[in-house]
């Protein structure tokens, strides 16, 4: 089982963005990382000048490096961005949205989790294009996975495993209104929230974050008891989505699971520790709601076991 | 401009064709389009009648398999294309790619809509999908400015058709989880969203408290306009404060912007709302119809009209206006 | 509440032993439903004050059973919903029905108060369930606006209103059709009730 480091999806300062990266190129057991500004172009410029040194630095410390196509791509500007993106022979684009597709027919390419591929059909159709690796979107339920990994055994399956999940794109930044200011005129507020902003209901129980245009769960993803039966069902490579915590900790941790060097349990109480107060879950993976945790062993047909991630009380 | 009209029964079917409807979109009683509600939709036979009733009365009837199949079963969805051609529906109205290559191919001569849940959202994408399977029109998503709706007619050859009326996606279309997160349940994979089976409302000290899946979506006081339990459009807190942090209650009513649609070259509008009663078919389409007729006629276009029709008793032109965003 | 003796006999004939509909009972655990602001027409309160239960259940039941010999398409649209039993509360009417449409025996009973363990309850000033059951007001409306509220399984109510919306019916011409002359009483009675409710209706609308 590989492991790739998705995109860094929030508005990190550009110097750290860059010092998160070579430390990732210096430190962490990861085969894959993704890079680019996939959530807002209105971020690009910023990690524009930092981009050359990061690739440079994380080719050379032997990872393969994926430059991630915009999630949402409306704009003129927008669509100039990515056709200069699919104009970088050297390096490998994942497509996150069907607008750079057409110019990579033909050429070997990756697909993101923000394409709509649900079944083995429409993951062929990638493949036959010349997409070579799939991050699959992270609703799937595990039936759906085995069934499309079963049928493109060339094509390297990757599988959201750990983070916030990334739920929805809209045309709208919710941190430019939360703010009272136009998306135009954002002044960037979206950098005061390097982990999202914590969205709560009305009677205080965690719900969802929010990181500019994008909606992602309170939940942090995480598959690590769920390995097993992804290796069983052809999954080729776990992906692992930045948040602000030690992500070199974090992609040891599944390294080491996967290697079998550490416990699930053990690993999984690391991660904790690492990412602190926020409750994991798997419930896509069983067909169940996003933000549930189901036991691992769940899957044996015992009854699902939940833990229970939210205490709603009356404000 | 064509007036595309929702139907979740056959009696709303006709209702619409009665109203002024140009075209009636409707789906199957199953998980194969994206509004697969209890009660609601078409059996096959009643699908076959509705659109010999339409064809009748020269309206085109264009049917929503617009749901992503599901791994294992794609069949059920292949058999829901070759139904809906065999019934001598006017389009298929679809998202998946390997649905489209699926019909491009063993319905050569079929007329295919990109459905919204494709959310093709630029000129670049919408090329991909006519060069790929012909496709000769594409509803865009609910994140494009009028501007940018003209830009992209200026671009392409395949014909546009836009939401005017009815519930408002925020979020893009088809690229939503927000409603399987909480529920379990998608409108990529099962065709619903916050589906009314996770759907609760309870009285609490004198509110009435609306939860989907578990989680409080919104509270209102006695007598306060309320929407659907739909997330984006729930009442949430944040450090900054509580209040509609995706979208107020509000749905989409563009009747303003009809003249303005027509200028950038739009094909067809469409009234969301095939979950919706006969009575929401007759008031809206019959609305829109008189509000095309006055376009045509240079008078003005009567608008707020609809107001009791909607989500908070409120209306938006959404994303048409840029700084919606 | 003021009890009617003949409604509780019938009540009483046709849920031997069971405290279901007991006279004392409180229907509900939850507070009742705000009051809504469709104003409660005097009119058709007067209007319906004094009639009887037990003819009124003999005329629904009559006219319920020709609706569903006459609609078969309502059952399929409920599908599993039709096992369901739902409670229907006009929030200006000293009374409610209960509705459980099994194809096998579908019912539709009057009740002082509806019972407790009802799958979903549905609660509108008659103006609103009028307009609903023939199709004249959307039901998505009613809940925007307030003026239907709805409690426990969402799912059964949504499929309940589907069918019946699909169903097109015409309650006064099925009452008419069935009873002639002999339903002028009646007639009269949801003829005023549905004046009412659809002038109430106008005004709240503003259409």
């Amino acid at each position: 089982m590989q492991l790739s480091l998705g995109p860094v999806l929030y508005n990190w300062a550009p110097e750290r963005w860059r010092d998160f990266y070579f430390r990732i190129a210096d430190e962490a057991p990861v085969n894959t990382v993704l890079i680019g500004e996939i959530v807002c172009s209105k971020r690009s410029p910023f990690i524009a000048p930092y981009l050359p040194a990061v690739i440079e630095r994380l080719r050379t410390a032997g990872k393969q490096v994926l430059l991630g196509s915009l999630i949402l791509t409306s704009l003129p500007r927008e669509r100039r961005q990515m056709a200069e993106l699919v104009d970088t022979a050297e390096l490998l684009v994942e497509v996150n949205d069907l607008t750079c597709l057409k110019p990579l027919v033909g050429r070997p390419h990756a697909i993101g989790p923000f394409i709509n591929i649900y079944n083995e059909a429409s993951a062929a159709f990638h493949a036959q294009r010349g997409a070579t690796r799939i991050c699959l979107p992270p609703e799937l339920p595990l039936s759906s996975i085995a069934a499309i990994a079963a049928a493109l055994p060339n094509v390297l399956i990757d599988i959201f495993a750990f983070g916030r999940v990334p739920l929805a794109i809209s045309a709208r930044c919710y941190h430019a209104r939360l703010h009272k200011l136009t998306k135009d005129n954002c002044q960037f507020v979206c950098e005061q929230d390097p982990d999202g902003l914590m969205l709560k209901t009305l009677d205080g129980a965690e719900f969802l974050t929010v990181n500019g245009v994008q909606t992602l769960s309170s939940t942090c993803a995480n598959l690590l008891g769920d390995a097993e039966a992804l290796r069983e069902a052809g999954v080729g490579s776990f992906r692992l989505s930045p948040q602000d915590c030690d992500m070199v900790a974090v992609i040891s941790i599944f390294r080491a699971v996967l290697d079998g060097r550490e416990h699930v349990e053990s690993g999984t109480r690391h991660l904790a520790q690492l990412y602190p107060d926020v409750p994991f879950s798997n419930g896509f993976l069983h067909g169940r709601a996003g933000f549930l945790s189901v036991a691992p062993d769940a899957r044996s047909g015992q009854p699902h076991q939940f833990r229970e991630p939210i205490k709603p009380h009356m404000l | 401009m064509e007036l595309i009209c929702p139907a979740g029964t056959p009696a709303a079917l006709k209702t619409a064709i009665d109203a002024g409807a140009d075209a009636i979109y409707c789906g199957f009683n199953d998980e194969t389009n994206a509004r697969n509600f209890p009660g609601l939709n078409f059996s096959r036979d009643e699908l076959r009648e509705a659109i010999a009733l339409a064809h009748r009365r020269s309206v085109k009837v264009l049917v929503a398999i617009n749901t992503f199949p599901r791994a294992g079963a794609v069949s059920l969805w292949h058999r829901a294309i070759d139904d809906a051609v065999a019934a001598k529906a006017d389009a298929l109205i679809l998202a998946d790619v390997g649905l489209l290559e699926y019909a491009a191919r063993r319905h050569p001569g079929q007329r295919l809509h990109v459905s919204v849940q494709a959310a093709a959202a630029n000129a670049d994408a919408i090329a991909f999908y006519t060069e790929t399977f012909g496709a000769r029109r594409v509803v865009l998503p609910r994140v494009l400015s009028v501007a940018e709706i003209a830009g992209i007619v200026r671009e392409t050859t395949c014909e546009t058709e836009v939401f005017v009326f009815g519930g408002l996606c925020v979020m893009a279309e088809g690229r939503c989880s927000l409603s399987s997160y909480a529920t379990g349940q998608s409108p990529n994979m099962q065709g619903v969203c916050s589906p009314a089976s996770h759907v609760a409302y309870e009285q609490v000290d004198g509110r009435t408290k609306s939860s989907l899946g578990g989680f409080t979506i919104n509270s209102f006081e006695i007598g306060e306009a309320a929407g659907y339990p739909t997330l984006c459009k729930g009442r949430f807190t944040t450090k900054h404060g509580t209040g509609y942090i995706f979208e107020d209650l509000v749905s989409l009513d563009a009747a303003t912007l009809l003249a303005r649609l027509r200028d950038a070259g739009v094909t067809a509008l469409k009234i969301e709302g095939r979950q919706r009663g006969r009575a929401y078919v007759e008031g809206v389409v019959r609305h829109f119809r008189q509000a095309l007729d006055a376009l045509d006629s240079g008078l003005p276009i009567d608008a707020g009209q609809l107001v009791p029709f909607t989500e908070g008793q409120a209306t938006t032109v959404g994303a048409y206006h840029k700084t919606w965003r | 509440m003021q009890q009617n003796s003949s409604s509780s006999l019938f009540l009483r004939k046709r849920c031997p032993g069971s405290s279901l509909y007991s006279d004392t009972m409180n229907f509900s655990k939850v507070p009742p439903p705000a009051p809504s602001p469709l104003p409660v027409p005097p009119l058709l309160a007067l209007a319906v004050r004094p009639l009887p239960l037990l003819p009124l259940q003999a005329v629904l039941t009559v006219v319920l059973l020709r609706i569903c010999g006459e609609h078969p398409r309502i059952f399929d649209r409920l599908g599993e919903h039709a096992r369901k039993r739902f409670g229907i509360k006009p929030t200006d009417l000293p009374f409610g029905f209960l509705l459980e449409p099994a194809p096998s025996r579908p019912r539709l009973s009057v009740v002082r108060s509806l019972p407790d363990d009802v799958d979903a309850r549905i609660s509108s000033p008659l103006a609103g369930l009028f307009g609903l059951v023939e199709g004249h007001l959307d039901g998505d409306a009613l809940l925007f606006s307030r003026d239907l509220v709805v409690e426990g399984d969402v799912e059964a109510v949504l499929a309940l209103r589907n069918a019946i919306d699909d169903a097109q019916l015409d309650p006064m011409a099925e009452i008419a059709s069935i009873f002639g002359p002999l339903a002028e009483p009646l007639k009269r009675t949801l003829q005023i009730a549905r004046t009412v409710a659809s002038a109430s209706n106008r005004s709240h609308k503003g259409i």
